[in-house]
């Protein structure tokens, strides 16, 4: 027996210390950052806790980062990022942050929602915002986008688009937040052609749907053999696996969140862009000039919150006629003429 | 659906049913050589997951996607010589062991990442760095359906299979006839990892880009695809095809008929539960599976 276990130690152990050489020999090339920072943040720190995705998904995590980093650039702050592997680290990440007395801890995305409200709660003192939902607690700020008025203009782009009748919706995790998206999208689809066939699919039910590129490009090559021309994602970095099916194709996807358009040139249709950069950027620059509050904060069309991205990479294959539609449907959501429905008004408030 | 509507339902679901298949037949065919010589190689998972990023970082870095699945063989076959090391001469539990380089390897591959592309999770794969298209298919579909039979006839038609099966069954008699029993599962454990690094590699090269933990439970998959073939070249291949073919159908079947997608989704989980409970009849494994051999 205790042979076994011993062996069963060194077996651990080599692992560990390969693992541990290896990290060594690649960890020693790291930079140190030795920037000098000026602004009336100087001294100020701000910590952001990134979305089980993480840096890379060229959308949610890249820009909440970005903010971040302008915020640095800008206003002189610390800035510090953490990239959780997995939910249930979320909470020790923000609860660190918190310790080291950071002047704004941001969560992002609405996995941390619990994390957050437990952390807040715990240090009444410090200063929290959150995207994407709502915690109630007077000292977290909740950033929300109003994401079904964006997806529904790049719902009415998408049907328009296709010669077919047919567009798809790549979901990542099957959550409330993305089925806002799913419902604003394919309202704007029947808006233009009540006929518009959605196909509407989700990588998963895991936090693991929002990294897993080769399930969604397989769900998008199965909509495009279904006849769809246009695939909106809404899925972090497996809609790499979108765009990517839909440049093999010579068909078309949406973007989301970032503009996305450069990723693929001519075969991302539009991004459906929510400026998180921006929200978490203005939440460091209210506290930097004191003016911090706790409480809800929405971001939508009439702020430019939410909108459709046009850029030099989307220009050809967005006619002028395209753009006039949706200009004037744009102008109608923001004066009210059109309601767009909320996918939060259709299911009981503790879901969202 | 009309006729024409019901065959390229069939056909889309051929199509797609073998690109899924792809990486669960050559993971599993790995395991086969593995346990088939008596270690339990749980490990699969995360070799593919070191397969995935090393293939994607050596193609895109030498600009030329073979030579990617070339270093994603090799790095499957070091990664796999770490639990071979630790299941044959330190006689380590093996699926401590191989647990262990699972957790090494989402650890490892998320750090180098961040390294490789200063600090981020996942990154994409231009048109020139990812395999080109045969037909319908990556090379690397006629490539694991061609393995079935090669490894066939590896390890029942020649010499060296005959000792792999023999340290698999009874290692003692093998080594009372002068095989060298350690050696042999070395190696054979080796070329499980060579395999389930190409397996990894597919990935990538399909989906256009690297991500975090990308394999997602593959490996474990594989693994059971494995045990559903009971431990046979030609049975791994019916499993990996079958698996294959519920996961197809239920990303086609999505979003049909208002039911929930949670619904579709679990299919191909259940029916891993119902392989591995052995529902479908019981499976003998080697019998020195698991068992590392002991000193004299």
């Amino acid at each position: 027996m205790y042979h076994a276990r011993r062996s069963t130690v060194s077996g651990i152990a080599l692992v560990l210390v390969t693992a541990a050489a290896l990290i060594c020999i690649i960890g020693c090339g790291k930079k140190k950052e030795t920037e000098v920072r000026q602004g009336p943040g100087v001294g100020m720190t701000a910590g952001v806790v990134l979305s089980v995705g993480g840096l890379g998904d060229k959308s949610f995590n890249d820009l909440a980062h970005a903010g971040l980093m302008k915020a640095a650039k800008d206003l002189g702050i610390r800035p510090v990022y953490g990239q959780p592997e997995q939910m249930a680290e979320d909470e020790k990440y923000l609860r660190d942050y918190a310790e080291q007395g950071f002047d704004l801890i941001v969560g992002v995305g609405f996995l941390m929602k619990t994390a957050v409200e437990e952390v807040a709660g715990e240090f009444p003192e410090s200063r929290f915002a959150i995207i994407d939902c709502i915690v109630e607690e007077p000292n977290v700020a909740s950033l929300v986008f109003r994401e079904h008025e964006g997806s529904f203009l790049v719902g009415a782009l998408a049907s328009m688009k296709t010669r077919t009748g047919k567009v798809g919706f790549v979901g990542g995790m099957d959550s409330p937040l993305i089925h806002r998206f799913e419902v604003g999208y394919t309202e704007g689809a029947k808006y233009v052609n009540p006929d518009t066939d959605v196909f509407i699919a989700y990588v998963g039910s895991h936090t693991g749907a929002f990294h897993d590129p080769v399930r969604g490009k397989s769900l998008a090559i199965s909509q495009f053999d279904r006849g769809a021309e246009v695939v909106f994602h809404a899925a972090g970095s497996s809609g790499n696996g979108v765009i990517d099916a839909a440049a093999e194709r010579g068909l078309y996807a949406i973007g989301v969140d970032a503009n996305q358009n450069y990723v693929a040139p001519g075969s991302v249709l539009t991004s459906m862009i929510k400026r998180v950069d921006v929200a978490v950027f203005r939440t460091i620059e209210e506290v930097v000039h004191g003016r911090f509050k706790g409480g809800l904060r929405e971001f939508g069309l009439a702020d430019d919150g939410v909108g459709y991205a046009l850029d030099e990479h989307n220009r050809d294959v967005i006619t002028p006629e395209m753009l006039a539609r949706v200009e004037e449907l744009k102008r109608k959501i923001v004066s009210g003429e059109i309601r767009v429905t909320d996918y939060y008004d259709t299911i009981a408030p503790d879901e969202s | 659906m009309g006729d024409s509507g019901v065959a390229l339902f069939f056909m889309t679901l051929l199509v797609s049913t073998l690109r899924k298949a792809t990486p669960l037949i050559l993971a599993s065919l790995g395991g086969f050589f593995s346990e088939k010589s008596g270690v339990v190689n749980i490990a699969l998972e995360g070799i593919m997951l070191f397969g995935a990023f090393v293939g994607a970082v050596v193609a895109q870095t030498t600009q030329n996607p073979w030579l990617g699945v070339l270093a994603a063989a090799g790095v499957g076959g070091a990664v796999a010589a770490i639990h071979a090391t630790a299941s044959i001469w330190f006689r380590a539990n093996q699926i401590v062991s191989g647990l262990g380089v699972n957790l090494l390897a989402v650890g490892a591959t998320i750090f180098l990442c961040e390294v490789y592309t200063g600090g981020q999770r996942s990154f994409m794969l231009s048109v020139s760095e990812k395999l080109p298209r045969w037909g319908p298919f990556l090379p690397l579909v006629y490539i694991a359906l061609l393995m079935v039979p090669v490894v066939y006839l590896m390890v029942y038609r020649t010499r060296q299979g005959l000792r792999l099966r023999a340290v698999g069954e009874h290692p003692e008699a093998a080594r009372t006839m002068g095989v060298d029993v350690q050696m042999t599962r070395f190696w054979a454990v080796v070329i499980s990892g060579v395999l389930a690094g190409v397996a990894g590699s597919f990935l990538p090269f399909f989906a256009g880009s690297f991500a975090k933990n990308m394999t997602n439970g593959l490996g474990y998959i594989a693994l059971g695809a494995l045990i559903f073939g009971r431990w046979t070249p030609w049975g791994a291949l019916a499993a990996s095809l079958l698996f294959g073919s519920a996961d197809a159908l239920q990303e086609m079947l999505q979003g049909r008929g208002g039911v929930p997608s949670q619904f579709f989704q679990m299919v191909p989980y259940v029916l891993t539960m119902v392989a591995l409970a052995g529902i479908v009849g019981r499976a003998i494994p080697p019998r020195a599976l698991g068992i590392p051999l002991r000193k004299e």
